[in-house]
């Protein structure tokens, strides 16, 4: 039973620079702040970051995994508040986890929690399915 | 700075953009998902962001690409997009606004397979200045 308040499990993804190659070549995004570290740094950014929609795309697929079906998002949104920075030769990770905020037949919104090395890089995090 | 009079106007991509499997192959490998029969929720991020670069760095716009970033996102998906999807997209400027040096434009973009909408999207952009 789904019911309002229900707290979903927590899932950990792992980035790392090789990862973000790959998104920006399936996403087309080849801004090198997600691949060189010179430019990253020369820009005023701390290294490397991933791109926010990476961020928001592992999100996504923790959503569609718990609702059982790939095409069950309806919405989707959020703020990129702080950067996922990935440092060369690291794996950082991304804990998601999420809260039932409403429940209307089988439409369910969730609040979203996304995390990483402790700091929270999504805000206002929601999404919402049909399950 | 960007030209304030382009807020509230809508660009029309010149181009239809048909979907592949391969390309939705890519996109769902990165985040190690294994179903493909329709497309990844944050797909259409891969054609609405390229439409925005192609319109907002002409140059009766002009912003400068290389100094921007993402602030927020969010997407209504009406049907999942699939291969063979031949979308066309417009991108609307629906405010712009300054905000301790740096200029923020929010940007909607709506994605039609023939007349049927499949996916709108607002993006935040914020140029640092």
């Amino acid at each position: 039973m789904i019911e309002v308040g229900t707290v979903l499990p927590t899932k950990v993804f792992y980035l790392d620079r090789a990862l973000l190659k790959s998104y920006a070549d399936a996403s087309g995004d080849q801004n090198p702040i997600h691949q060189s570290e010179e430019f990253a740094i020369s820009v005023g950014l701390p290294n490397v970051i991933a791109h926010g929609m990476l961020t928001m795309a592992l999100t996504g697929k923790y959503v569609t995994d718990w609702a059982g079906n790939t095409a069950a998002m309806k919405e989707f949104s959020a703020r990129f508040i702080k950067p996922v920075i990935v440092p060369a030769g690291e794996k950082v990770d991304l804990t998601i986890t999420a809260t039932v905020v409403e429940v209307e037949g089988h439409r369910i919104k969730l609040d979203l929690s996304a995390t990483s090395a402790g700091v929270k890089v999504l805000g206002m995090a929601k999404a919402v399915v049909e399950k | 700075m960007i030209n304030p009079d382009s807020v509230g106007r809508t660009f029309t991509g010149a181009d239809l953009v048909t979907v592949t499997q391969s390309e939705i192959d890519s996109f769902a490998a990165v985040i190690g998902e294994s179903d493909t029969s329709v497309a990844s929720p944050t797909f259409s991020i891969r054609i609405s962001l390229s439409q925005y670069e192609n319109i907002l760095t002409q140059s009766e716009i002009g912003v400068d690409w290389t100094r921007l970033v993402h602030g927020d996102q969010k997407f209504e998906i009406f049907r999942p997009i699939i291969a063979g999807d031949v979308l066309k997209c417009s991108a609307t400027i629906e405010t712009l606004r300054v905000a301790a040096g740096n200029e923020i434009i929010s940007v909607r973009s709506d994605l039609h397979n023939a007349s049927e909408l499949v996916v709108s999207s607002w993006s935040t952009l914020v140029v640092r200045g």
